[in-house]
């Protein structure tokens, strides 16, 4: 029965012991197997749909799509002009629009920017783009880190900004997501879309790697 | 102050480990705790307010210890036993006691495409006037706690309380997670990118043209 907490509003702070998930078993496998079971037995969720859910996220959306929206940026001007005022009719229009990608917000790199995307409170990022973020990014130390000294981060992802690029780090903290449109490497041009878009990393676009030419 | 997830500057964490870019996943697990994580907030229970405020709940021995996917399964289990949807006696014996009521409500395999498709924008109209535009200087909030709720969620990271910004983009009114994370309602508020300069909240700031751009709700924001 479905007594809910909508009159709540309290946070629901237990001591330690109280945390219902102290219930489950404390190896983190048998913990997901057991709320699966359950959840099955009581019909809440389909082990279908979670097959479904993990394939999508495994094989059909990733860092492409993001590297694509960043090929076609470099090769057409128009293109490039809307995505950077209004990307979110632009990004539809490419099929790029869902869950936690609903307001995107596309940020050049330039010779003076260096732009670069955190998410301090949990681990915010741009499914429909680039998607489940990787371990790092939702890791304490880029957390606490980025936004203090992104250039000691930089480096340790091997980068060097020269002294006249300012660095703005985008803390993710509502529901917009950022993706960075990294600079295009010299030596690069007569290179078709496809072949722009292979050379684009994820790290790039989250403003942690550089675009380097092939 | 704030909870153990506002981490934003802290010191200590040591080094940031890159990792190849085709490693989506690194343990069986961490799929199966991702999907079941959106199975379930499909059923309409809670919000991702109310989800990302039981992941901060977490008490800071927990939150530290736990791995990525660890905490949303521990925040799960309470959300589920908070909203009444499992029992506390389910979880402990790892087998349900009775068919849930919400099952009309389960996400079939045919429908992930088109709610992972979908999304949940967090854009509303909203009678709340933008009192900033872009270029304007303001002062952000020097309490980054929940104004309504002692403890309760908000989004302004205690680095950049206080700070002086400007305006570097508005987005539209959005749904304000201080409100909506408690189910006192959506409260739709203009939102704002705004711009701190590293040397306004560091004392070690990296170049003096560095700086942080936040999205910041306009009641977490006054005029200069």
């Amino acid at each position: 029965m479905y007594v809910g907490f909508h009159d709540r509003v309290m946070p629901h702070d237990h001591s330690d012991h109280d945390h219902p998930h102290s219930l489950l078993p404390s190896d983190p496998a048998l913990r997901v197997k057991a709320l699966e079971t359950i959840l099955t037995q009581k019909g809440l969720i389909d082990p279908a749909a979670l097959d479904e859910i993990i394939d999508t996220y495994e094989n059909k959306i990733g860092p492409k799509n993001g590297a694509h929206v960043v090929a076609r940026a470099w090769s057409d001007p128009d293109f490039k002009a809307a995505l950077l005022v209004d990307a979110d009719p632009v990004l539809a229009e490419l099929g790029y629009y869902g869950r936690q990608g609903e307001h995107m917000v596309v940020v050049e790199n330039t010779e003076t920017v260096h732009n670069m995307v955190v998410c301090t409170l949990c681990s915010c990022y741009p499914w429909p783009l680039l998607g489940i973020p990787p371990g790092w990014y939702k890791s304490d130390a880029y957390r606490s880190r980025a936004v203090r000294e992104p250039r000691k981060v930089l480096a340790e992802f091997g980068v060097t900004l020269p002294e006249g690029q300012a660095v703005r780090v985008w803390d993710s903290t509502a529901e917009v997501r950022y993706l960075v449109l990294p600079q295009r490497p010299e030596g690069t041009e007569g290179i078709d879309e496809a072949a722009l878009m292979a050379l684009v990393t994820r790290d790039s676009m989250i403003g942690c790697g550089l675009v380097v030419s092939p | 102050m704030t909870r153990v997830h506002d981490m934003g500057g802290r010191f200590g964490d040591g080094t940031v480990v890159p990792e190849p870019e085709d490693v989506v996943f690194h343990a069986d697990w961490h799929p199966r705790a991702l999907a079941i994580t959106l199975a379930c907030g499909s059923l309409g229970l809670w919000n991702i307010d109310v989800s990302r405020h039981a992941r901060e709940c977490l008490s800071p021995k927990d939150y530290t210890r736990f791995s990525y996917y660890e905490k949303w399964m521990a925040a799960l289990a309470d959300l589920l036993v908070d909203t009444g949807a499992v029992s506390r006696e389910e979880l402990a014996e790892g087998a349900a006691r009775e068919p849930s009521d919400l099952a009309g409500k389960r996400l079939a395999a045919d429908a992930v495409a088109e709610v992972l498709a979908k999304g949940g924008p967090a854009t509303r109209p909203s009678n709340v006037a933008a009192l900033f535009a872009a270029g304007d200087t303001v002062r952000i909030r020097s309490l980054p706690e929940n104004l309504q709720t002692p403890g309760g969620h908000t989004r302004l990271p205690a680095y950049a309380a206080g700070a002086e910004g400007t305006i570097v983009r508005q987005h539209g009114t959005h749904v304000l997670p201080d409100s909506n994370a408690h189910r006192m309602g959506e409260a739709p508020e203009p939102l704002y990118a705004v711009g701190v300069k590293a040397r306004d909240i560091w004392a070690h700031p990296e170049h003096p043209e560095d700086e942080v751009i936040l999205d910041l709700w306009q009641s977490y924001l006054s005029a200069k």
